[in-house]
């Protein structure tokens, strides 16, 4: 069953604040970055190089910032990787509480077959492309809907409230062109 | 103990995400599409309500604001932002949720990971690139938050007292939740497909 959006978002809201108050605010996307760095640097042991004081890579992006994402890679039980894991277990806990989503939704979304009908090759190649394009669009921004718009506008960050305007801007028409029915 | 953190957070993270109802594409795309916005009103919810708990507790002294992370501000911010928001119409998914929505059982989510980890890793090879842009250049201050937050080490926007700012958007930010109405565009809301 689908909470209430009142006690929902209260929820949502007290876990965010559990988060800043305990560690830092949530984020996620980063964390694609680290798994991409953690299977690049099994295939390629070269990529992520332990220095005199931390981590660098021959990856400029995992070199940035004084290496601390070329650290995440070299030590992957760390918080916020950790964090997207407990993520998926909370999920599935969920999921597994309310009965599950039913087979014919978890093989494709109503929507999907309402605008489409069964044709779940169509709707994985949706999702993939989807997926690449958010990743590539978060990694650009900086954060996804997680870090930015909700820690960012928790936080009255200028950029969460400059990143929500280019995701509403785009998602809205998108939605609505795309998805006529359902 | 960071770890412990991480795993009950997280945990509790997801598990909210699953029962507001964000690991379902339907539900994500009636929202974007304007049709069905219960779950707009709960985002919009929880940003108030963890701004006024973040900034009053701040303001009560019980909350550190050494732990705020506040990200910079740069044109790629707004386009990612806008990538971002294409594919999240398109799959109805966003990292977090994708994440979630794998976990449920879902398996174009597993489609969506997949995807967003070419992606992830195209950005990491074009980096440079982009950087060479100068999208990635801050701007109005990179760092700031929209008034001065005491005791912070980014600026703000505004010589505003930042914590009484955080306080009265976040009372907005509920305001809204509440005003939204949740079917703008006149449509029932239909049974959840479960």
């Amino acid at each position: 069953m689908t909470l209430n959006w009142k006690i929902g978002g209260v929820a949502l809201g007290l876990v965010f604040f559990l988060a800043v108050l305990l560690v830092k605010p949530i984020g996620v996307s980063t964390q694609f970055v680290i798994l991409d760095g953690i299977v690049a640097d099994v295939v390629n042991p070269e990529l992520v190089t332990k220095t005199d004081d931390g981590y660098t890579s021959t990856n400029a992006y995992l070199a940035k910032s004084g290496g601390k994402y070329a650290k995440s890679v070299a030590n992957p039980l760390n918080y916020s990787f950790i964090f997207v894991i407990a993520m998926m277990v909370g999920a599935f806990l969920s999921a597994m509480m309310r009965g599950g989503n039913g087979a014919d939704e978890n093989k494709l979304p109503a929507i999907h077959y309402a605008n489409f009908g069964d044709t779940p090759i169509k709707r994985y190649a949706i999702a993939f492309v989807g997926g690449f394009v958010v990743l590539y669009g978060a990694r650009l921004a900086g954060g996804c809907t997680s870090g930015h718009m909700m820690s960012g506008m928790m936080q009255t960050a200028l950029s969460g409230y400059i990143f929500a305007a280019g995701a509403f801007a785009a998602a809205v028409p998108v939605a609505m062109m795309m998805y006529k029915k359902g | 103990m960071q770890i412990v953190l991480a795993l009950v957070i997280g945990a509790l993270f997801g598990f909210v995400l699953d029962r507001i109802g964000a690991t379902n594409p339907t539900v994500l795309i009636r929202m974007l599409s304007l049709r069905s916005l219960g779950l707009m009103k709960a985002i919009l919810l929880a940003i108030g309500v963890g701004s006024i708990l973040m900034f009053g507790g701040q303001m009560a002294g019980l909350v550190d604001v050494g732990h705020m992370s506040v990200k910079t501000a740069y044109v790629g911010v707004f386009v990612g932002g806008l990538l971002l928001g294409a594919g999240w119409a398109l799959s109805g998914f966003c990292p977090g949720t994708g994440v979630c929505a794998a976990a449920t059982g879902r398996k174009d989510a597993l489609f969506f990971i997949l995807g967003g980890l070419l992606g992830a890793a195209a950005y990491m090879i074009t980096y440079p690139t982009v950087k060479a842009t100068g999208m990635l250049d801050a701007i109005a201050g990179g760092k700031v938050t929209l008034g001065t937050v005491p005791g912070a080490k980014y600026d703000g926007l505004m010589a505003l007292p930042g914590d009484v700012l955080g306080i009265v958007l976040g009372l907005i930010f509920v305001a809204v939740a509440f005003a939204v109405p949740e079917a703008p565009r006149g449509e029932a809301v239909p049974a959840p497909a479960e």
